[in-house]
Parts: C-alpha cells; structure tokens; sequence
C-alpha cells in the first residue's frame, strides 16, 4: 500500500519544512520530495491532496485519562482512542487512575491488547509511581517499563511522601522512565472546589490557593534537583509555578511541564454560573495567571500542551458545583484552542507543534518525525476551517466540556496512524 | 410598581427598585401580626415547600409562619428524613417536589449555588433559604428593613460587619445589599476570616474592631462556629473573644445612637457579651420578628405578582 500526501506544507520543527511530498509505504515513510510541480510525483495507490494545509508529525496528548478498566461507563480505551484521532493526536498518554491502579505489569498490558484491538490511536500507558498511588510502596518500575508504560505518575494527587518521590526519581532514572508530578499541598488546597479569590468569594464557594500548586512545584524541582533525575510538570496553572519552573529551567534544572488548553482559554469568571464543567484540578485561575500561562508557552517556560482529558459523566458533573467530580475533556477541542495561540501571535505554528508532539514525543521517548525510515504518524491540520463545537457530537462517551458550541477556527482534517488513516475530514 | 421575579436567589440580582417594594411591602405586612387574629386569606390555595438540608430554627419558622399568616399551605422538609439519606439527588428531589405543583419551595443547603441549580429545574418560585458561604438574601433583606425602620433610611449610613466574613453568607448578602442602598459598608475580622477579594463586593476592610465600631451607625456581629478552630482560623475563643467580641468596654467608643445587630444563633460571651446583646442598643430580636414581615413580603410578591395573576 502506498500513499502519497502531495501539496502539503510540511512542518516538522526543527527537522524539514517546505511544501514536500510525502510517500507512504505500508507504515513507513519512504520518500519526501519538494513539491512536484512538473509530474505528478511518484506513484501511490492513495493521492491524498494536502494543498492549502498543513502537514506536521502526529500529534501526541501526555496527559490523558480513558476510564478503562473499571469506569467503562465515562470512556473506554476504544471510545477515547478514536476522540483523539478525530482531535488529530496519533498518540496518547493514559494516566493510571483506573480502576484498578495501573500500578502493575498486568494492567499494562491489559491497556495495551485492548488499544491495539481499538486500533486508531496510539497508546503509550503511564503506570502509577506508588502502589495504589498510595505513596506507601513504589511499583516494580522494570517490569512496567518491559510491559510498556512510557512514564509514571500518581496523577489525580500528589506523592504525599517526599522521600518516596526522591527515591522514585533515582530509581526510575535508571530505566529512563520520566516521572510525572501532579504538584500541589493537599492541606493548602484545603476543601477547596475553585480559585482562590475574587470570584469564589462572590460565588461563596471554598477557594484552593495559587500556592496550593506552586509550593508543590517547588518541592519536587528540588527533588529534582538534587537527585537529578527527569521530572515533568503536569498541568501547570499558575504564574507562580511558571516562575518557578523558568527560574530552576535556567538553573540547568531537568524539569519539562505541560498545561491545558483551558488554563490559557478560561479563568475563574467561567464558574460563575456554578458551572461544574468548569470544575477541575488545579482550578481555572485568574486573568494574570492565565497570562503568565502564555508567557511561559512562550518564552519555552512550559514545554507541552496535553489535555488532562478526564471523562466524567451527568452522574458526576449535574449536581451542586462543590459536590461534582473534577475533569473536562479535551481530545476534540486541543488543537482550535492551542491554534488561538498562534492567532494571537503569542506562539509560532512551529512552536505549537512542538509542544504539541516535539516535545512531548522527546519526553517520553517517542518522537514523531517527518523523516525518511519513520513511522508514518503525522496529522493534517486546516487552519482556516470553521466550526461548532459541539459536545453532543463528540466521539468521546463523555460530555464534560466548558467549549460546547464555541465558534473556532482551525481543525485536524487527517490523522494517520502507522501509514493508517484513522480520521479524515478533508 | 410589578414584582415581576420567579425566584429570590440572591442580593446580586435584585434591584433597588424591587428592594424598596420588598420593604414596603413588609412594612404593611408587619401590622399583620399584630392582629389579635394574625391570617389573612391572600395566599389561600396556595403551596409553600420548606426543604432545609441544613439546621435551622428561625429561618424555617420564620417562613413557615409568614406562609401561614397569609394562608398558604406548608410542608416541611429537612434532609434527615428525606430521600437524600437514601442517595437521591438535589436534581431528583426537585423533579419530584415540582411534580407535586407547589408554587414556592423555599430552599436552605449547605452547598452554594444549590437554589440557582433548583431554580433552573422547577417552575415554582425558589426562594433561598441561605446556600453554602454564598447567600441569605431574606436575612439581608430583614437586617434592611430592621435598619431602615430604626434609622429611616438605609443611603448614607456607615454599616459594620464583624466576624468570620469569609464563611458567612449573611455577611456577603448584607455587604452587596446594604452596598446597594447606598451604606457604606466596613468588614473587620482578622485575616484569617477575610476572604480574598472581599473589596470587589464594593465594601472597606479592616482588622481593628474599634476601628469598625468607632464610626459605625450599625454593628452587625456574625456568629463564630467553633469547629472553624480546627481550620485555624482563631487559637481559642477565649482569645477570639477578647480581641474579636463585642462588650460594653469596646462599645464605649461608638456613636450613642448605635444598633446592634446579629443574624442568631449567638453565641453569648463569644462575639457578644450578653449585656450587648440584652441591651439597650440590641435590635437581634426586632430582626427576628421582622423576619417573618419580610417573609409575608416576599411570599406575597412572588405569588401575587404579575406572574401568578389570577384568570377570575
């Protein structure tokens, strides 16, 4: 099977970029060539015409939760496989919060069978830091990695136990597993269900403090620092922890972070209506955060921008607004609400595209690149299409999204899988 | 003037025009219960749901005498006898009451936002009984009336309020309410209760209670729960009480015409001592008994307007 992607304009940061056409053969990428004006290019059973578009190495979400195992009922592996090829991400990071914990070889591989039996995007698993992320036991690290979890996280809360993050960063150094810190001091946050400030004191609700996340932050940079092992960030939502993380970066600290889509978009003012599907964790912060956030995109502070896909249901989120679950999806709104960056001038296309798969992929060690010999993962995007967001349509089982039916520009219109195409809408 | 509002969920949303006709109208509705006979017919036929998820002695009283003096029929919720120990949710129970056709369900629980929630579900009126640390805007509306009845006017006045703001509803209520009439408004309370950004509601802060008192027409004193201990927020009472309460000593140095005030339950010889509190310049139970004129008001106002006028 041989495909061609002609007239595209190809950009991998860093690597090529032009107007190229790229030849696919089987699930590999076998020939680029600049644009063929003269003849038709070489020949293909598939002519896929990419004019007007951009062509870039498929994108990769770090920081996504499928339900699967134990809350099938939110999002399976399945259904949060194929909400990523239609955001246009090739691949993605599944957090361990399931039920059970990934905290074992077992569920690993159990992930892996049923995203392989899914078959459109890539899974690469996160496996948990303690056992039961319970900050008592670390997890058997080797076997994890040999069954194919990509990074470790306790993601949800915090390592409650300094010295067991400490030991975890210098053991799982040795397998080059990345460790991934969901930052934040569980008694500052308190009982906490939004920001801190303005908003919350006129809504009446329980604020959790800036400093909640960044004190966090600043201990695991420490502990960072100090053993020397690769840490990454996850969720960054303050100015604070911006500062902080550009302050240790500069420092030649081996500290990588990622936000979300939402905590450039929004601020606290979208909880006003007590809207639960503006409920997360970190909470939506403040204007001023919200700008030291594109700063830090900017300025390389903040590396990625993942998701933190988190399927809830109406069971969770149509209650009282301190009783509902925490989480919104992601999958399908990333890629308009990150091109709003470029918009903005606040970011260059190749910068968005490294932080939404350059980077990420040089994290957890799974690069997609436009190059001769690769994997054939790339995504098509349109930066001029219109359109509706509209949850009810969402491949994604859930609904929880603060974005439905906003009005955005900019659209994944091809996601190709290992030479496969898994979504188009060209 | 038409009242023309479903529901009474907060101060934020009520106008100043609709806040004078509710103390007008509770104004007339006082003599009411001074009637050696306290019923009128003007809400016969009428439904009024008392759900309260959270305690309460007044309040519930408070509207469950307002609704009978003007003849209305009540039913009283509380959430320990309720479906919800059986796991229904708010969403539920609000179908099911709606299903039964009252036309006010007044509504206390300890989540805030739980009444704006009701009120997008039911076509009865929501009244909020007082929702989480959000809002208690028949409290703030019978501190008003209390107010104006003793003063004769709300424009101009220098209002305090004194205590843990940061988790009193009663407090946000009375800050955007009295605001909004044109008082000036000071918050004093140490730091621990101050909530952030507390001055967006258009009110002065300070930590000195005399500083508060000093030029107050009005000292209003919130109740201090003591379990707020445990978060810290004060060492001991005792402590609270001595730099934090207030006394005849501290009153010493306000205006002579002074009101005091405070929404109960008090806790004697912890914010107030109980010479304030059974004082001369004590109002807490002028608040209570207007408590149910404002009450009559509101029930009156929200079934007998515009909305609810009968086809005869």
């Amino acid at each position: 099977m041989r495909i061609l992607i002609k007239n595209g304009n190809v950009i991998d940061p860093g690597n090529i970029e032009g107007e190229m056409d790229i030849l696919i053969e089987d699930n590999k990428i076998t020939e680029i060539h600049p644009r063929h004006t003269a003849s038709d290019g070489p020949a293909a059973d598939t002519v896929i015409d990419a004019s007007g578009k951009v062509v870039v190495p498929g994108l990769i979400d770090m920081h996504v939760h499928l339900r699967e195992p134990g809350l099938e009922y939110k999002e399976t592996i399945e259904s949060g496989c194929l909400a990523a090829a239609y955001g246009g991400f090739t691949a993605i990071c599944t957090m361990p919060n399931t039920n059970p914990i990934n905290d074992n070889a077992q569920v690993t591989r159990y992930i892996l069978k049923k995203a392989e039996m899914a078959d459109t995007a890539l899974v690469y698993p996160v496996a948990a830091i303690s056992v039961g992320s319970q900050s008592k036991n670390l997890c058997e690290y080797a076997e994890l990695k040999e069954a194919g979890a990509v990074a470790l996280s306790d993601d949800g809360g915090p390592v409650t136990n300094s010295e067991l993050l400490r030991r975890s960063l210098e053991y799982a150094g040795t397998f080059n597993l990345p460790i991934i810190s969901h930052c934040e001091d569980i008694a500052l946050a308190a009982r906490g269900v939004m920001n801190e400030g303005a908003v919350a004191t006129q809504m009446g609700l329980a604020g959790s403090p800036n400093i909640a996340e960044s004190i966090g932050v600043m201990r695991d940079i420490a502990i960072c620092e100090f053993t020397g092992s690769p840490l990454h960030i996850a969720h960054v939502s303050t100015s604070e922890s911006v500062h902080v993380i550009r302050e240790a970066k500069s420092r030649g600290v081996p500290v990588t972070a990622e936000t979300a889509p939402h905590y450039f978009t929004l601020t606290d003012e979208a909880v006003r209506s007590y809207n639960t599907n503006a409920k997360m964790n970190p909470p939506l912060r403040s204007e001023k955060d919200r700008q030291a956030i594109i700063q830090g995109l900017s300025d390389g502070t903040i590396d990625v921008i993942a998701t933190d896909h988190a399927p809830q249901t109406c069971i969770e989120k149509e209650m009282e607004f301190d009783m509902a679950a925490n989480g919104i999806i992601g999958l399908e709104t990333s890629v308009p609400l990150s091109l709003r960056l470029v918009d903005q001038g606040a970011l260059s296309l190749s910068q968005l595209i490294e932080k939404m798969s350059i980077n990420p992929g040089r994290i957890i060690d799974r690069m997609n690149r436009i190059q001769t010999g690769y994997d054939a993962n790339l995504t098509i995007l349109d930066l001029e299409k219109t359109f509706t967001v509209k949850a009810d349509q969402f491949k994604s089982m859930s609904r929880n999204t603060p974005f439905d039916n906003w009005e955005v520009k900019g659209k994944a219109v091809l996601t190709m899988v290992n030479g496969k195409i898994v979504f188009e809408d060209l | 003037m038409q009242f023309n509002k479903k529901d009474i969920l907060d101060m934020a949303s009520l106008s100043v025009e609709e806040i004078n006709l509710i103390l007008d109208t509770a104004d007339q509705m006082k003599e009411i219960s001074t009637r050696p006979i306290k019923k009128v017919p003007t809400l016969r036929g009428k439904t009024v749901i008392l759900f309260f998820y959270e305690p309460s002695t007044r309040t519930r009283t408070s509207f469950d005498i307002a609704a009978k003096r003007l003849s209305a029929d009540t039913h009283s919720i509380s959430a320990s006898t309720s479906s919800i120990v059986k796991g229904e949710t708010l969403i539920d129970t609000a179908k099911n009451l709606e299903a039964m056709r009252p036309d006010v369900i007044v509504i206390r629980h300890s989540s805030a936002g739980a009444p704006h929630l009701m009120a997008q579900l039911v076509d009865a009126s929501i009244i909020n009984g007082g929702d989480g640390m959000h809002a208690h805007p028949t409290q703030a509306l019978l501190d008003m009336m209390t107010v104006r009845e003793h003063k004769g006017r709300i424009d101009g006045l220098r209002i305090a309020i004194v205590g843990d703001i940061a988790h009193s509803r009663v407090a946000r209520s009375n800050c955007i309410g009295f605001t909004k009439m044109g008082a000036d408004v000071m918050v004093a309370g140490p730091p621990t209760m101050m909530p952030m950004g507390i001055e967006t509601l258009g009110v002065s802060v300070t930590h000195d209670i005399d500083e508060a008192i000093r030029n107050a027409d009005v000292v209003m004193m919130l109740r201090i729960q003591r379990e707020r201990q445990e978060s810290f927020l004060f060492p001991t009472l005792r402590e609270y009480s001595i730099t934090y309460g207030l006394n005849t000593k501290r009153l010493k140095n306000a205006k002579k015409e002074v009101m005091i005030m405070h929404p109960g339950p008090i806790n004697r010889g912890v914010e107030i001592s109980p010479e304030v509190a059974d004082g001369p310049f004590s109002l807490i139970l002028d608040q209570v008994t207007n408590g149910v004129a404002v009450r009559m008001a509101l029930l009156y106002l929200v079934l007998g307007g515009a909305r609810n006028a009968d086809p005869d």
